[in-house]
C-alpha cells in the first residue's frame, strides 16, 4: 500500500512552450521538496533489524511484525526453541496507521533538501532581539554526545551516574556564582517553565507566611508575553506597570500600586527596550517593604553576565535561558533549558528533584522519597526526571571555555556590537530611547519616518532578500512598529558593517516610499505567505488528496 | 576567546563610532555599586577546547553508559537503537542553529518538517490533529488536564493508578496552585487495573479521566469502555503514552475514543539523555484545536500560489494573547521533534510494526525466562515491552546488587513509590530491540545469584 497512490505532486507546474519555469519547479540550488506522505510508502523502510535471537517470531513470523491473526504459540522455553506467546491481550493494532517510510538515501536527501530552506546562525547574522542567536560551539555538541552523558537512563542507580550528577551540581554552582544568588533549581525545561518555577516558589513562600491572599502580580507593559501568561497559569491576576518616557519602569507609579494584595513583580532586566533598569535595587526594596517578591526575567542576562550579579540588586528569583546566555542551540524552536536561581528567602520552596553533594564528596539526588525529612517546603515537582541534561553538558562546556574573563568579554562585546548598530543607523531609523544614553545588548528602532503605507514588516522582508534574518518586529509593544536588533557578541565588525549597510539602504527606501519594497521577499524559497488563510481554514495535518 | 571575532583594533574603532571611551563606560546605567570591577571571583579564566574536553570526558567516564551492559530500564524512558542518519541530519546547521520559524519565507525547512511531524503524531495516536511539541510527556499531561478544564469548564481530574508517578506529581503540584481537584491513589502490585473503578467514579464535576497506556506497570487494557463512560457524563478521556513504539503493535488511544492523547516521544530519535531534553507529544480532536496549547504549523499558500507552511492559530498563544493564552509555553522541543520525525520516517509503517514486534517478542522471552527464576513472579501477564516482577525482597537494594554484577535490571517500584505499601518488592523491566538473548541469560543468572 502506498500512502499516496496517485503519486500526486503539488508543486509540479504545467510548463508551456516558451515558459521560463522549469519542469521540476526547482531553480538550480533552490530545490522544491514534496512531503514524506507524497514520496514515501508504507512498504518502504530505511531500517534493518537483527533477527530474533531465537527461532520464529511472535506468531512464527521471521520479521517480528505482529498480526491480529497470529495464533498463540506454546509456552515452551522461548530462548531455546520457538517464539513466545503473544501477550497483547487481543489489543492488536489491526487497521493501517498511514505512516510513510523512506529508505536511508531518500530520507537523507529529503531532510537535507528541507534544511536548505532554513536560515540559520551558521549561514549569517541572525539579529533576532530578545532571542540571542549567537554561535553554537561545536565542542559542546561533541561533549553532549559522549555515551557517558547521552546514553544514561534518568532512573539508573545513583552510584552509576555520579558524573552526571556532578555536571548538574557543577553547572548549578557556576550559575549561582555568576548571579550572586543563594541556590538554583535545575529542572525547568525552558525559559517560560523557569518563570513558572519562580512564580510558584513565590506563591508557596507567601502561602507559608499565611499571605496567600496576595493574588496580583505586576508586570511592565514591555514584558515578554510569557510573563503575564505565566502569572495567569500560576493562578494570579496580572496588572500592568506603566513605563517612563525613557523606556523604564515608572518607580513612583509602581510604589503607588504596591499593597497587601500584590504578590510580587516580574521585571525583565535588562528590559525588552534594551535598557538596564537603573532603579532595580529601589524597585526590589519597595516590593520587599510591601511584602512582595521580585521575579526577574533573565532572558537578557547575556548582556550583563560576568559584570553584574542580579543577587546584588535584590532579586528573589530569576530564570536563565541556557539556550540564550550560554549558547545551547535553539534547534528551530527548542529544546531550551531554564534553571532558576533563588534568593535565600525563596530557596526552601524550590522544586524537586535536586542534587546534593555529600560530605564524602559523592552526589545524591533528592527526589520525592526524602521530602518528609529534608525538603518539606518544596512546592513539588515540575517535570518527570531531572531537567535538560543535554543542555547542561553544553552550557557547562561553554562556561568553562569562556571562563570569568571570557564571559565578561562576552557581555562587553554584545553591548558594544548593539551600540555600534544603534549609532550607525540612528540617522536613518528612529531610535526612541537612544538620546538618553547607550543601550545594552540590543538596539531598538521604530517605524517613525517611513513613507505613508510602509511598515516595519516591509523592512523585515527586505532584509530577507539581503541574506539576513530579520530582527524581532512589533515587539516590545510599547514602541510603534518596533524593530529590536540583537547582533550578539559572535558577529565580527565586518559582518556588522555589511548588515548596517543593507539595513541603511532598506530604511532609506522605506522613507522614500520605494514601492518595490512591498514585494519583498522575492529571492526567498517562498514569497510572503498567507497567514490569514492558514488561520481561517486550518490545515494542520496532511490528508490524502481527493480524486482530481 | 575563540568564540569572539572582535579584535582590539575593531573594538577601538567601534567605540570611536559609539562615542564611548571604553566598553565599561557602556554600562553606565548600571549603578556603580552593582558593577563588578573585574572578572567574577571563583570561576577560572577561559580554557582551551582540549582542556574543556578533558574535564568533561572525565566526568562522563564516571557514569555507567546504558549501552555498555545488559540494560532493562524503562518506566517512562526507553533505550532504542537510533539510526546513524538521524543524528547526522539534526546536526545540519540549518536545523540546529535556526530559530522558531517566525519568518516563514526562510524557515520552510522547519515548518514543513513540523507539518509532517504533526501528521505522523496524529496518525500514530489515532487522532485528528497534533501540535508541534511540548517539553516532555509529564508537562504535556498537565497541559491536557488544563485543556480539559477549558473545554468542560469543570475542575476535577481523575488519574488512573497506572499513571507514571512523576506525571502524577507534576499534575498534583500544578493543580495545587490552580485549585483543580485531583483524585489519585497509587497502584497495588497487581494485574487488576482501576479502569472500572474510574468509570464508576466519574460524576458531573469530572473534567477528565487520565489513563496511561501501557501503564507504569506495563499493563495494557481496552480503554473504550472507560472512554464511553467519560463521554456519557460529559467528561473528556485523556490517554498518556510514554512508549510510542507500543503503538506499532497495539490499538491507538484515538481508536478507543480518547479525546486528548499526550505522551513522551523520546523513544524515537531522541535517546535517553539522563531525562532531557525529551519530547512532549500532544494530539486531540479537530473541534478542540482552539483550546490546544503550544505551537501549531498549518498549510497555506504564498503570494505566487505555491504551497507553504506557517505557524498558525497563534491567538491561542502567549506572545499574542498574554495572560489569556492557553499556555505559557514558548520554546518547545523543535529539534527533538525533528529527530522523532526522521526516525519515524526511516522506520515507516513497516519498520515501526517490525520494531514493535521485536520489542514484544523479546519482552515475552525475558518475562518467561525471568519468571522461571525461583522466587520471581510475573505480575503482569499482558504487556507490550515492559512488565512488572514481584521479587521475594525489596528491589532497591537488589537493583544495586545487580548493577554491581554488571546488569542494569530495571526500575525499582521502591524508588518510584517511596512510601512502600507492598510495592517495594516490585521491579519494572523494559525490554527493547537493543536487548540480546545473552543479555537475558546474563540477567537471569545474576538474579539467581543475588536471590540465592
Amino acid at each position: 500500500m502506498t500512502v499516496n497512490p496517485g503519486g500526486w505532486r503539488p508543486d509540479a507546474p504545467k510548463v508551456e512552450a516558451g515558459s521560463t519555469l522549469t519542469y521540476t519547479g526547482n531553480r538550480a540550488l533552490m530545490l522544491e521538496e514534496p512531503l514524506i506522505f507524497e514520496i514515501g510508502t508504507t512498504e518502504t523502510t530505511g531500517v534493518d533489524f537483527s533477527p530474533l535471537p531465537f527461532r520464529g517470531g511472535v506468531g512464527g513470523e521471521q520479521d517480528g511484525a505482529l498480526r491480529a491473526s497470529d495464533n498463540p504459540l506454546s509456552q515452551s522455553s522461548p530462548l531455546k526453541r520457538r517464539g513466545p506467546t503473544d501477550r497483547l491481550g487481543g489489543l492488536h493494532r489491526a487497521v493501517p496507521i498511514g505512516l510513510p517510510g523512506l529508505s536511508e538515501p531518500e530520507a537523507v536527501r529529503h531532510y537535507t533538501r528541507l534544511s536548505r530552506q532554513n536560515y540559520a546562525i551558521d549561514l549569517g547574522l541572525f539579529p533576532l532581539g530578545s532571542c540571542t542567536m549567537k554561535h553554537n560551539p561545536r565542542l559542546n555538541e561533541k561533549i553532549a554526545r559522549l555515551p557517558g552523558f547521552a546514553d544514561l537512563h534518568p532512573l539508573a542507580p545513583i552510584d552509576t551516574v555520579q558524573g552526571a550528577l556532578a555536571v548538574i551540581h557543577e553547572l548549578g554552582h557556576w550559575l549561582v556564582t555568576l548571579t550572586g544568588m543563594h541556590s538554583v533549581a535545575m529542572s525547568p525545561k525552558a525559559g517560560a517553565h523557569g518563570e513558572l518555577c519562580g512564580v510558584l516558589a513565590i506563591r508557596a513562600a507567601l502561602e507559608a507566611k499565611g499571605e496567600g491572599h496576595r493574588k496580583t502580580i505586576l508586570v511592565p507593559e514591555s514584558a515578554h508575553g510569557t510573563n503575564p501568561a505565566t502569572a495567569a497559569f500560576a493562578g494570579y491576576s496580572v496588572e500592568a506597570i506603566p513605563a517612563t518616557a525613557e523606556g523604564r519602569v515608572d518607580l513612583a507609579a509602581l510604589e503607588a500600586r504596591l499593597g497587601p494584595d500584590v504578590a510580587g513583580v516580574m521585571i525583565t532586566n535588562p528590559n525588552t527596550c534594551g535598557l538596564f533598569e537603573r532603579d532595580m535595587k529601589a524597585i526590589s526594596d519597595a516590593v520587599h517593604a510591601a511584602g512582595g517578591f521580585v521575579y526577574c526575567d533573565g532572558a537578557n542576562f547575556n548582556a550583563i553576565v560576568g559584570r553584574v550579579r542580579p543577587g546584588d540588586l535584590g532579586i528573589d528569583a530569576m530564570h536563565i535561558n541556557l539556550h540564550k546566555t550560554f549558547s545551547t542551540p535553539h534547534g528551530g524552536g527548542g529544546p531550551g533549558a531554564g534553571p532558576v536561581v533563588f534568593s535565600e528567602a525563596l530557596a526552601p520552596f524550590a522544586p524537586l528533584p535536586f542534587v546534593e553533594k555529600t560530605a564524602e564528596g559523592t552526589y545524591r539526588l533528592v527526589e520525592e522519597e526524602t521530602v518528609a525529612h529534608r525538603h518539606s517546603d518544596s512546592f513539588g515537582r515540575m517535570t518527570a526526571f531531572h531537567g535538560q541534561m543535554g543542555m547542561f553538558t553544553r552550557a557547562l562546556a561553554y562556561i568553562l571555555s569562556h571562563g570569568a574573563d571570557g564571559l565578561r568579554q562576552v557581555s562587553g562585546d554584545a553591548v558594544l556590537n548593539a551600540n555600534y548598530v544603534l549609532r550607525s543607523l540612528e540617522d536613518v531609523l528612529d531610535a526612541p530611547f537612544a538620546a538618553a544614553g547607550p543601550c545594552m545588548h540590543e538596539a531598538l528602532f521604530s517605524d517613525k519616518g517611513f513613507a505613508e503605507g510602509f511598515s516595519t514588516l516591509d523592512v523585515a522582508k527586505a532584509l530577507i532578500d539581503e541574506g539576513f534574518h530579520p530582527m524581532t518586529v512589533y515587539f516590545p509593544l510599547v514602541v510603534h512598529g518596533a524593530m529590536l536588533v540583537e547582533p550578539t557578541e559572535t558577529e565580527s565588525k565586518a559582518a556588522l558593517d555589511q548588515f548596517i549597510g543593507a539595513l541603511r539602504r532598506i530604511a532609506e527606501r522605506a522613507r522614500a516610499g520605494d514601492l518595490s519594497l512591498k514585494a519583498a521577499p522575492v529571492e526567498a524559497p517562498r514569497r510572503r505567505l498567507d497567514e490569514t488563510l492558514a488561520a481561517r481554514r486550518p490545515r494542520l495535518v496532511w490528508t490524502e488528496p481527493g480524486p482530481a | 576567546m575563540r568564540y569572539l571575532p572582535l579584535t582590539d583594533t575593531d573594538r577601538a574603532a567601534m567605540l570611536e563610532v559609539v562615542g564611548a571611551p571604553s566598553i565599561d563606560a557602556l554600562f553606565a546605567d548600571v549603578p556603580e555599586e552593582a558593577r563588578l570591577a573585574g572578572p567574577v571571583e571563583g570561576l577560572p579564566n577561559h580554557a582551551s577546547e582540549m582542556a574543556v574536553e578533558r574535564h568533561m570526558t572525565a566526568l562522563a567516564a564516571k557514569n555507567l553508559a546504558a549501552g555498555s551492559v545488559p540494560f532493562f530500564l524503562g518506566a517512562g524512558a526507553y533505550r532504542h537503537h537510533i539510526p546513524a542518519s538521524v543524528d547526522h541530519l539534526i546536526q545540519r546547521g540549518e536545523f540546529l542553529t535556526s530559530y522558531t520559524p517566525y519568518q516563514p519565507e526562510i524557515a520552510q525547512g522547519t515548518l514543513q518538517m513540523l507539518f509532517e511531524f504533526q501528521t505522523q503524531v496524529a496518525r500514530l495516536y489515532g487522532c485528528e490533529v497534533a501540535n508541534a511539541s511540548m517539553y516532555d510527556g509529564s508537562t504535556a499531561c498537565w497541559e491536557a488536564v488544563t485543556m480539559a478544564r477549558r473545554v468542560t469548564r469543570r475542575r476535577k481530574a481523575l488519574l488512573s493508578n497506572g499513571l507514571h508517578p512523576h506525571y502524577v506529581s507534576v499534575v498534583r503540584t500544578m493543580a495545587g496552585f490552580t485549585e483543580d481537584e485531583v483524585a489519585y491513589t497509587p497502584p497495588a502490585l497487581s494485574v487488576e487495573t482501576d479502569l472500572e473503578a474510574l468509570a464508576a467514579a466519574i460524576d458531573d464535576d469530572t473534567s477528565c479521566v487520565v489513563v496511561q497506556y501501557p501503564d507504569i506497570l506495563g499493563r495494557i487494557a481496552d480503554l473504550a469502555p472507560l472512554a464511553e463512560a467519560a463521554h456519557a457524563r460529559g467528561a473528556l478521556f485523556v490517554a498518556v503514552v510514554t512508549e510510542p513504539v507500543a503503538l506499532g503493535a497495539i490499538r491507538s488511544p484515538g481508536e478507543m475514543g480518547a479525546d486528548i492523547v499526550v505522551g513522551e516521544g523520546q523513544s524515537l530519535g531522541v535517546g535517553l539523555q539522563f531525562g532531557g531534553p525529551y519530547l512532549g507529544l500532544f494530539a486531540t480532536r479537530e473541534k478542540f484545536v482552539r483550546q490546544m496549547p503550544g505551537r501549531l504549523c498549518g498549510e497555506t499558500v504564498d503570494a505566487e500560489g505555491k504551497r507553504g507552511f506557517v505557524l498558525t492559530l497563534s491567538t491561542r498563544e502567549q506572545h499574542i494573547r498574554r495572560e489569556k493564552a492557553t499556555s505559557n509555553i514558548c520554546t518547545n522541543s523543535g529539534l527533538c521533534a525533528l529527530a522523532f520525525s526522521i526516525h519515524l520516517t526511516l522506520l515507516g509503517e513497516k519498520g515501526l510494526r517490525q520494531l514493535a514486534g521485536l520489542n514484544h517478542a523479546l519482552a515475552c522471552a525475558a518475562a518467561e525466562r525471568l519468571s522461571r527464576v525461583p522466587g520471581v513472579e510475573l505480575v503482569t501477564p499482558t504487556f507490550f515491552n515492559e512488565f512488572t516482577l514481584r521479587l521475594p525482597r525489596e528491589t532497591r537494594p537488589l537493583v544495586r546488587a545487580l548493577a554491581d554484577r554488571g546488569v542494569l535490571a530495571g526500575v525499582s517500584l521502591g524508588r518510584l513509590y517511596p512510601d512502600g505499601d507492598g510495592r517495594e518488592n516490585g521491579l519494572v523491566v523494559a525490554v527493547t530491540e537493543t536487548v540480546t538473548a545473552e543479555d537475558i541469560e546474563a540477567y537471569a543468572s545474576a538474579l539467581e545469584e543475588v536471590l540465592a
